[in-house]
């Protein structure tokens, strides 16, 4: 097995793609001759030609809308917006037809597209370079939304999400981008959509986490007796798997580095309440963002998560 | 340097039936009587399917519904120079293209009763789902003209919008796509001089809508949107260009809204009753009968039988659409996703 970063994992399971299935075009701007801006699609466009590697104009909405043309006529387009704070132009498109374009029409079209995406903090990136806004889209039934944490999840999450009969948003964390390479397998897998990942096993607290953050809660709960979920799809996302582990433990930390208020951990925590509320053994905690714009480089490490507020957050509900 | 010319642009304007019902020959396309029987018939079941509509809103047993009065001529002259295996992507004012294309009637009534079964489109028609989202749709039709070139489907896509949708920005995205792809794609706009309340010079200071078209490198055309013979000759040249791989058109229809913008507006509130006499008097019905009566092929006799006949069509099929049952519970969530997650099951069973 290879030893790949997420760019070169990402970039695998796309060109293995287009070679099983033609019916997999990809769209987006400076994807071809450029290779993409963090150059996830390099190579694809000697390897496949200019008709299946598109370079569009700069037009986020138009991109997610061809698509949704695209796969109501039967391709399975992959769109990349270049950053997710750029997919707020294409925002109309996934909510009012990608997600809704199988229930308009009674299942006359339907929609299978993925469209991906960097996001996150924490690489020194202009304004609305850094955005974490899954919780967002998470409000659209119809449209998963898909997170890896590592090379491996990627190419198993993004190969799953190319043959999933709906749309897709799949959010690249732009940090962990090149952060650590993992093994890959070179051939064919698919980690199953819907599905959460147990990162780490442990038995006395419970932390959710997913995407960029992740890597971050496992280096701060090395002195605990933590369980790790890697949630890998944030909608829907593995009620099951959640509720199996607040059981065990009876305590949760929720980690994400949105924004506070309606973030994902607001739904999951909601959940627990409704679900699991006698398993617990302490209140259910959140550790993000506030509730601010996301900062330029100079405030992101006061605005992101930090590894002492994790661990802070483990104590507290650990000493309950 | 002294300054020069780039660019400079003409914009064709394209009428072959005058109000008086005379018509250019050297412009008039080939009709059989059949056609041009088929044709009338085609714009009266569209007007009477429309005058039903709001009547049966009227009486409580349609929701809200856009008329579609006076766009008759764009709707079925455009539709009638289709084939079967072109697609469409409609915006919410168009059951006139519905009913030429042979969308099942039943089904139109009953998506405007708050029904969404009415959305699903016969296998053999290539029409996407009513864009309530206005211009939204244009996008797609450039995602499917795209599909279609990679498949080699010698086909085309038109899309189809109103005077208020070349203001807002997936009009400008997807003309530009077209442009720069140079795709089978035919885009006609129906420009009925109304958004709402706001009047075409409320909605662009260009001189035509046609010309936007030029910007992104291709041509764009006005007709007299109340001729049929004028959109149908410039539909069929547009459509013979795409698939013949010589790019985009794009075809400004111009006509008038003689309703309200839907059944829940008043349009007297904003516009002036001259206006509208005015363009009654242009009405693309009563001009096509002119025509045809010169031809020997109209009398009051046989306008009486085609309104008939078109009234027995359309109630026919409100009888049958109000006969159906309701949409099921089950119809909320079976087609939301290709397969329920835990929760929505769940949810589905708790209902």
């Amino acid at each position: 097995m290879a030893q790949l970063n997420m760019v070169q994992a990402i970039n695998q399971a796309l060109g293995d793609e287009m070679a099983r299935d033609d019916r997999i075009v990809l769209l987006g701007e400076d994807i071809g001759r450029d290779g993409g801006v963090f150059r996830v699609t390099e190579g694809l466009l000697e390897r496949f030609g200019a008709e299946r590697v598109l370079d569009t104009p700069l037009a986020e909405s138009g991109i997610v809308g061809a698509a949704i043309g695209m796969a109501a006529y039967g391709l399975r387009p992959v769109a990349e917006i270049q950053f997710m704070g750029f997919t707020y132009s294409a925002f109309e498109q996934l909510f009012a037809h990608a997600a809704r374009l199988r229930s308009r029409s009674r299942g006359r079209f339907s929609c299978p597209l993925v469209v991906r995406t960097p996001y996150g903090g924490g690489i020194k990136a202009p304004e609305l370079h850094e955005e974490s806004t899954e919780a967002l889209f998470c409000q659209s039934p119809g449209l998963k939304v898909v997170v890896p944490s590592g090379p491996y999840s990627a190419k198993g999450l993004l190969l799953a999400a190319l043959r999933d009969p709906d749309p897709v948003l799949f959010l690249e964390p732009t940090r962990l981008y090149r952060m650590f390479r993992e093994e890959v397998p070179e051939g064919d897998y698919t980690l199953e959509l819907g599905r959460a990942r147990l990162a780490r096993a442990g038995s006395a607290v419970t932390v959710v986490a997913w995407g960029s953050m992740l890597e971050r809660v496992l280096k701060s709960v090395a002195n605990y007796d933590a369980e790790v979920l890697d949630l890998q799809t944030l909608n829907p996302f593995d009620v099951e798997a959640v509720l199996a582990s607040v059981s065990k433990t009876g305590r949760v930390v929720i980690v994400h580095e949105a924004a506070r208020s309606c973030g994902l951990g607001a739904e999951i925590a909601a959940t627990i309440a409704e679900e699991a509320m006698l398993q617990l053994r302490a209140p259910v905690l959140r550790v993000t963002a506030p509730d601010v714009p996301v900062p330029l480089a100079k405030l992101m490490d006061r605005y992101l998560p930090t590894p002492e507020q994790i661990r802070a957050a483990l104590d507290e509900v650990l000493q309950y | 340097m002294p300054e020069e010319i780039l660019a400079s642009f003409a914009v064709k304007r394209l009428s072959i039936l005058d109000p008086d019902g005379k018509v250019d020959a050297a412009l008039m396309p080939p009709f059989s009587d059949a056609e041009l029987t088929r044709m009338y018939e085609a714009m009266v079941l569209a007007r009477t399917f429309d005058e039903r509509a709001v009547a049966l809103q009227r009486e409580g047993r349609l929701g809200t519904y856009p008329p579609i009065m006076g766009q008759e001529a764009a709707q079925v002259g455009s539709a009638l120079a289709l084939s079967p295996e072109d697609w469409v992507f409609p915006s919410f004012r168009e059951v006139g293209v519905h009913l030429t294309l042979g969308y099942p009637t039943v089904q139109l009534l009953q998506y405007w009763t708050g029904d969404e079964r009415g959305q699903q489109a016969p296998a053999r028609l290539n029409i996407f789902p009513f864009c309530v989202a206005v211009a939204s749709q244009i996008p797609h039709a450039v995602g499917a003209a795209l599909a279609a070139r990679y498949r080699r489907d010698p086909i085309a896509v038109v899309a189809y919008f109103g005077d208020g949708a070349t203001s807002k920005g997936d009009f400008h995205e997807g003309f530009n796509m077209a442009g720069v792809f140079r795709l089978p794609l035919v885009f006609i706009c129906q420009n009925n001089q109304w958004a709402i309340s706001v009047p075409l010079k409320g909605q662009t200071a260009a001189a035509s809508l046609a010309q936007k078209a030029i910007a992104y490198g291709f041509e764009g055309v006005q007709v007299d949107g109340n001729d049929p013979f004028a959109v149908y000759r410039a539909t069929r040249q547009a459509l013979d260009k795409a698939r013949s791989g010589a790019g985009p058109t794009f075809i400004e229809c111009l006509t008038y809204r003689m309703a309200d913008h839907t059944t829940a507006d008043d349009a007297s509130r904003y516009r002036p009753a001259e206006e509208v006499a005015l363009w009654r008097e242009r009405d693309p019905i009563l001009r096509l009968e002119r025509f045809l009566a010169g031809c020997g092929l109209w009398s009051e006799a046989v306008g009486r039988e085609v309104r008939e006949r078109a009234a027995g069509v359309i109630d026919a099929a409100a009888r049958e659409m109000e006969a159906l049952p309701p949409p099921a519970l089950a119809e909320l969530f079976e087609t939301a996703v290709a397969e329920l997650s835990p929760r929505q099951t769940a949810q589905r069973k708790g209902r």
